[in-house]
């Protein structure tokens, strides 16, 4: 990148003095509206718990976009993973989030005769396929580009041991497809903040050609108050240009992590994929190359998408159209303990951080 | 689902390619495969994965910051 054109998080010292001065800048902002969107549903919860929307002028609108991989994952997923939990000497294996999510009838946990488990990485289904050779354990692989290559390390894995009782089912997304939708469909973002975690491993590159196409700034950012304040600052001082800022430059490069790249290009190829509350997206996802078919547990034509209370705006939220608490059902019927929708149930689903943290 | 954490690795299997990871006294096996690492770098976990190093400078950078806050 030219001298010129490079932008930098370090431009701005993240000092204790300039963090004063951000959060007063951004308090007293009195342009013109400025419609933030956060794609990340890591990013979503850090800014509810640190209060961050409280601080900003009214000026400064936040805006959660379709940054949680539970939450954008349709019904007809669910309802494969339900009718693989109960099939003979089967068992899903998935992380905590999924298990509560409602499809069109019920969740997993829900589920009469599921056989399931939660595990902490994708990974730890080897270790259950190697002590119960008989059964057959499917792995729910939902995620962004984040944990896409961590999926790719599995592949490797069961291939190099010769591991064949481990099945995949995916409901992989990738970012740049869906932002340049929301950017294109007149959902009126001023900016974004990209997700910090995602380009560690795509790159921050991998938001030029919107930010280009659409003239908006996109500032790539991680996790701490500290880390989303200049974020917001910067993203408010570049309103109308065509740039992306990494503004977490400790694990974040331009180019990202090729290795990583690499491994997910050898198992899996660009698919078109369906989004909860947006519909189809052409190549907004990836599942796995034909030459490793043996592995899928039936993932292909999961598109269809069916809401257990046809009054749940997931949707709406998801695409920035409505708030968690313009929902009839937030708070009232829906909560974390009785969720009607996806946004709900994942702690880092929008209506689940409004709830714990409010605004 | 993207939460990853930093943590310094204490040492390598390199025959399990794994590694042990210390997160502020708790400690995990982590995957190596998606990036070569060595014994004292500071890395990025997620999913059980190393996703990446983690820059020394700017991580020193970030604690100081953080205590800063903390103090207010």
């Amino acid at each position: 990148m030219g001298k010129a054109g490079r932008r930098d998080g370090r431009l701005i010292n993240k000092k204790m003095t300039d963090i004063r001065e951000i959060s007063k800048f951004l308090k007293d902002y009195d342009g013109p509206e400025i419609r933030i969107m956060e794609i990340c549903g890591s990013h979503t919860g850090a800014i509810a718990k640190n209060g961050i929307p409280g601080i900003l002028s009214e000026k400064i609108r936040l805006i959660s976009g379709p940054g949680c991989p539970v939450c954008v994952t349709p019904s007809a997923y669910i309802d494969r993973l339900i009718e693989i939990s109960r099939s003979d000497r089967h068992t899903v294996v998935t992380f905590g989030d999924l298990l509560r999510v409602p499809s069109s009838k019920c969740s997993l946990q829900e589920a009469a005769g599921a056989s399931y488990k939660m595990v902490y990485s994708p990974l730890d289904i080897i270790e259950l396929a190697k002590d119960e050779p008989e059964r057959t354990f499917v792995f729910a692989a939902i995620g962004f580009e984040t944990t896409t290559p961590v999926y790719a390390l599995l592949m490797q894995t069961l291939i190099e041991e010769k591991i064949k009782n481990v099945k995949i089912l995916t409901a992989l997304k990738t970012m740049p497809e869906v932002v340049d939708l929301l950017c294109s469909s007149g959902a009126g973002i001023d900016a974004f903040i990209a997700p910090g975690h995602v380009c560690v491993i795509t790159g921050s590159d991998i938001f030029k050609p919107a930010a280009e196409k659409y003239s908006l700034p996109f500032v790539v950012s991680g996790f701490e108050a500290e880390d989303l304040l200049s974020t917001l600052y910067l993203l408010v001082k570049n309103r109308g240009k065509g740039v992306v800022i990494n503004n977490y430059p400790a694990v974040v490069s331009a180019e990202g992590n090729k290795k990583a790249q690499e491994l997910i290009d050898k198992y899996f190829e660009k698919t078109d994929a369906s989004w909860r509350g947006i519909g189809n997206v052409p190549r907004s996802g990836r599942c796995l190359r034909t030459e490793y078919a043996e592995y899928d547990a039936g993932s292909k034509g999961l598109d269809h998408d069916e809401k257990i209370n046809k009054a749940c705006s997931c949707d709406k939220v998801i695409t920035g159209k409505l708030s968690p608490e313009q929902c009839p059902l937030f708070g009232k019927v829906c909560t974390p303990s009785t969720p009607q929708g996806a946004c709900m149930v994942s702690p880092e689903g929008s209506c689940s951080t409004q709830y714990e943290y409010g605004s | 689902m993207c939460v990853a954490n930093t943590g310094r690795v204490v040492s390598l299997n390199k025959e399990k390619n794994t590694a042990t990871v210390n997160f502020h006294g708790s400690i995990i096996e982590a995957r190596t495969g998606l990036m070569e690492v060595e014994e004292g770098e500071l890395v990025l976990v997620h999913a059980g994965c190393i996703l990446q190093k983690v820059s020394e400078e700017r991580y020193n950078e970030w604690v100081k910051l953080a205590e800063e806050m903390g103090d207010l």
